[in-house]
């Protein structure tokens, strides 16, 4: 799909060899930076712990990052949506990340599975506590028995104990994609377990 | 569906996650732009021009939160 006219000014303008690159590359910064900002307020609004001066900091941090992160790709930009749509994402991104490693600062990771017990605890009728019991129970012992012990770690840190991706991947010495396909595969065993145990409503699509 | 029946569907839909194909992280991020653009100003169905993106979406909640952002700021500061 060939770019719109602004979007192909855009990668003209950014070519190393463009004499208007210094420009275009001061006018993507800002771009990034309003998109990071727009992030970062976003985001305090659901971490109202995080405040101050610190957090545009962090949006121009971020801005600066996801300009190189950009740069880098920019031979990956196919002319499939709006160059600046394409350029948002960027600048979203590492805010996001950034943001959630903020929010975790200082704080250990929660290693134990006693959130097992606030999921299995609910206000339904006795029929359905039995039904959420029965299932979270056949879960939890399907991630004992079924999982490695890495992939155990991973389920129990994103699915059940609700930790950020990027915060585990910082972490772990990992990245985000790695850390999902390993859960993604974990999801995977449980659920042929659970369905071999009879749950049959939890087979896989497709 | 009574609502009961729906909270342990979803407290099996978190653990578990999607229950079909979905994308990558990785492959997510690259569609992401084309996604919100076919969403909100060219039309159709999304989910048909990125399979696998809803189900990730379903299923990656740092993904999801990067969608909804890009989604908001498309349709607003950018609209």
């Amino acid at each position: 799909m060939a770019p719109d006219a602004e979007s192909e000014r855009w990668l003209r303008e950014l070519q190393e060899d463009s004499p208007e690159r210094p420009d275009a590359v001061a006018a993507l910064h800002q771009l990034l930076l309003r998109a990071a900002r727009f992030e970062v307020r976003r985001r305090s609004a659901v971490h109202p712990h995080l405040r101050g001066d610190d957090l545009d900091d962090l949006a121009m941090q971020a801005a600066d990052d996801a300009l190189l992160a950009l740069l880098s790709k920019l031979d990956d930009y196919r002319g499939e949506s709006r160059f600046t749509t394409w350029a948002y994402k960027f600048g979203l991104f590492e805010a996001a990340v950034k943001i959630r490693k903020r929010a975790w600062q200082g704080r250990e990771l929660p290693v134990s599975d006693h959130t097992w017990a606030s999921l299995s605890t609910g206000a339904g009728a006795p029929a359905e506590e039995a039904e959420r019991s029965e299932l979270l129970g056949a879960i939890a012992t399907a991630v004992d028995t079924a999982l490695s012990a890495r992939q155990r770690e991973v389920f129990v840190s994103l699915a059940l104990n609700g930790v950020p991706i990027d915060v585990l991947a910082e972490r772990s010495g990992s990245t985000r994609g790695a850390l999902y396909k390993m859960l993604h595969d974990a999801r995977r065993k449980l659920r042929q377990e659970l369905v071999a145990q009879g749950f049959d409503e939890l087979r896989e699509d497709g | 569906m009574n609502s009961e029946t729906s909270n342990t569907r979803n407290a099996a839909a978190r653990l578990l996650g999607p229950a079909g194909p979905e994308l990558s992280c990785d492959e997510c991020f690259e569609e992401l732009d084309r996604y919100v653009e076919i969403e909100l100003t060219v039309g159709g169905d999304p989910d048909y021009a990125v399979p696998g993106m809803r189900a990730h979406l379903d299923g990656c909640p740092a993904c999801r939160e990067d969608y909804e952002s890009l989604r908001a700021y498309v349709a607003t500061a950018a609209g």
